[in-house]
């Protein structure tokens, strides 16, 4: 794992300070509200429905036992015992009060955390495979690129100003597990036929209210370059991206209207200038970094075996594990998503559970996946059992993962101040529904959102649903066939939207059609594919 | 017209009202050119060097063209004065400064000791501009 050095430290402790200032200064009245609020934005605090709320970058989703418990403690004594785990793989506070956001800043820093740019118009957490490290398909571990761009973003001069808000992703597997080509700019470490690692551009995807697949501008940027070409990408944005309406200021609009080939002919003219400016961090940095994700100590010559007499235990390992690239271990998924719970909360006692499972089994490394679950990524299968059972003790056991109940939901018109509508009752009423028959319906990935802004990924779900004001009540449509990863598609809207109930009863009917119509081995979306909307309609409004 | 409250030049202020970009074309002798937001930076480098002050409007704080337009400039060898101008706050001054702004003309006058504490916060930068500050990378590799 990374390890900050005083430099780092040093930087996120000077934030620490600024930003007690800037809440001093607000305090005391010398800045107004609109003057403040990018300045808290820019620290990850946001005014919301009931009060603030505070999100805490998690960069490329990894944390240690001691961040993790941390984050446990934090949520004990700030907020009401509760963290929520995000799509972006950060963690959010609900209950946050602004004069103690600077305390609260201090305890992260004491663990080498922060909340730099986790909002504002400014580029974002990266995110990245929550897999990284131990899955068997990578070219490399993609964590060290995004470290590296976690620094170069950070505090950037020239970008912290943006047209709107800026996401990066990087993986480095052909199987796409964080959604790449529906971020900003997203970045797919690669090796070319000379041996040689280099990133692929994909450049304007995103979800909101114009959802779009981001086109590849580039299949191969020496890696020596990556940063120096990713600033050509931002800087042709900041100076041409629209300013005039919030709603077409994301990149994606950029490129769609200059078009990719205009866009992708900016960029590289930018990129051949900017080389002239020896901007691009020297590679022994990346060696540095690089050096600090080495594999852990793995014990060799280890029995790959299983005890499966437990049925419960079996049904998790069958559907919550991943194959490790090293023999005798697993990568081990915590769903986040109880039968009828909240997606992605856990209270200040789980987390720190998690924190201390994580140490006593997984090399004190643990991952936030942009489902709103959590990772240990490297346990002995030898200790899977003993860990699940204190998993399951512990309300964290839930063998759901990919199937319909592991839902992905913003936290809609409960906390949010942009929703329309609610989203977690309706993940809870469809959990709780279809619990019963998750297993047979096998992998369904289901997306809700409280409003078009789409924090809840409602576009690439195979099933998505989105929450709408409909003169003052609570509306909801209905979408097929969104899907995230190598094949990328963008759900559709089945056609009149429901009322809360009638949402979760379109939704079973759906599974159940699905159910009578696949063949051997189809998942949900390979029926959907195959047989396409209008018998989907028919069956959900017939 | 707002006065420069900041200032991290030694030469004499250039007494030439600024004119703006498209009048600047046809007026040679001018030495002073004032950029908007939708103006583009590049226009000015065939005449960089008979221009002695460029100002960077910021009619809104969020509109951060203006920090592009300066790298550019300075990328370019712009040596001149490069003055940031219209809503210019506290807490974007550092970031302006890295980007090549060497003079600050707050439509509303900063707190003078907000402002030293806000130029100084940071001891280290990660990223290189033009501003000459060695990034955190060459500080750990030498």
């Amino acid at each position: 794992m990374y390890k900050y050095d005083t430099y780092d430290q040093a930087m996120v402790d000077a934030r620490v300070e600024e930003f007690r200032d800037q809440v001093r200064r607000r305090l005391e009245g010398h800045i107004t509200e609109d003057q403040f609020k990018p300045l808290r934005l820019m620290n990850g605090l946001y005014l919301q429905l009931h009060a603030y709320m505070l999100r805490v970058a998690i960069p490329y989703g990894t944390l240690s036992s001691a961040q993790m418990r941390m984050l446990g403690d934090i949520a004990d004594k700030y907020d009401r015992g509760y963290g929520h785990f995000t799509t972006r793989q950060n963690i959010q506070y609900n209950w946050i009060k602004l004069e103690d956001a600077p305390d609260i800043l201090a305890d992260l820093a004491s663990v080498e955390m922060h909340a730099i740019q986790t909002s504002g118009n400014c580029i974002r957490n990266t995110t990245s495979d929550q897999y990284a490290g131990a899955a068997a398909d990578e070219v490399v571990d993609p964590r060290p690129y995004a470290e590296l761009i976690r620094q170069w973003s950070t505090f950037h001069p020239e970008f912290s100003f943006l047209p709107r808000k800026f996401k990066m992703a990087v993986i480095a597997s052909d199987i796409d597990r964080a959604a790449m080509k529906l971020h900003d700019i997203g970045i797919q470490i690669v090796r070319n036929a000379a041996g040689e690692i280099g990133a692929a551009f994909y450049v304007g995807g995103g979800m909101g209210r114009t959802p779009m697949i981001a086109p590849c501008i580039n299949p191969f940027v020496p890696i020596d370059q990556f940063i120096t070409y990713s600033e050509a990408c931002l800087r042709v944005y900041n100076r041409h991206g629209r300013r005039d309406n919030k709603y077409k200021a994301r990149i994606k609009i950029l490129v769609h209207e200059l078009g990719k080939d205009e866009y992708t002919r900016q960029v590289e003219e930018e990129f051949a200038h900017l080389l002239t400016q020896n901007i691009e961090p020297p590679l022994a940095e990346l060696e540095r970094i690089k050096a600090m994700f080495a594999d852990p100590p793995f014990e060799t010559g280890l029995s790959d075996e299983l005890d499966r007499s437990d049925p419960d235990f079996a049904l998790w390992l069958d559907n919550n594990c991943l194959a490790h690239k090293q023999p005798g271990y697993i990568a081990a998924t915590i769903s986040l998503k109880p039968v009828g719970g909240i997606p992605g909360d856990a209270t200040g006692e789980q987390i720190r559970l998690m924190g201390d499972l994580a140490k006593q089994y997984s090399f004190d490394e643990l991952r936030v996946t942009h489902a709103q679950n959590i990772v240990l990524p490297h346990v002995k299968k030898a200790d899977l059992y003993a860990l699940w059972q204190v998993l399951d003790a512990n309300g964290l056991g839930t063998a759901n993962l990919d199937l319909v109940g592991d839902i992905i939901a913003c936290p809609g018109l409960d906390y949010c101040s942009l929703a329309n509508a609610r989203s977690i009752p309706v993940a809870q009423k469809i959990s709780q529904r279809l619990a019963g028959q998750a297993q047979q319906i096998g992998e369904l990935k289901l997306k809700i959102s409280g409003c078009i802004n789409a924090c809840g990924h409602h576009h690439a779900g195979h099933i998505g649903i989105l929450g709408v004001d409909k003169k003052g009540v609570e509306n909801y449509q209905l979408l097929l066939g969104g899907c995230e990863g190598a094949d990328t598609s963008l759900g559709q809207i089945t056609g009149p939207g429901f009322d809360e109930d009638g949402i979760v009863d379109a939704v079973e009917k759906a599974t159940s059609f699905y159910l009578s119509q696949r063949q051997d081995g189809e998942r949900f979306l390979d029926t959907y594919r195959r047989i396409g909307m209008p018998a989907f309609k028919e069956a959900i409004y017939g | 017209m707002a006065e420069v409250q900041f200032r991290f030049r030694s030469d004499e202020p250039v007494a030439d009202p600024a004119v703006t970009v498209d009048s600047f074309g046809e007026q040679s002798n001018a030495s002073a050119v004032r950029l908007e937001p939708g103006d583009d930076a590049r226009d000015l480098l065939p005449h960089l060097d008979r221009l002695q002050l460029i100002e960077v409007n910021f009619p809104v704080f969020g509109d951060g063209r203006g920090y592009s337009a300066a790298r550019i400039l300075r990328e370019a060898g712009y040596d001149g004065e490069l003055r940031a101008v219209g809503e210019v706050l506290v807490d974007q001054i550092a970031f302006m400064r890295r980007c090549g702004f060497d003079a600050f003309a707050p439509e509303v006058p900063l707190d003078p000791a907000d402002a030293e504490a806000a130029f100084a916060r940071y001891d280290h930068v990660y990223q290189p501009t033009t501003d000459g500050r060695a990034p955190i990378w060459n500080l750990r590799h030498g």
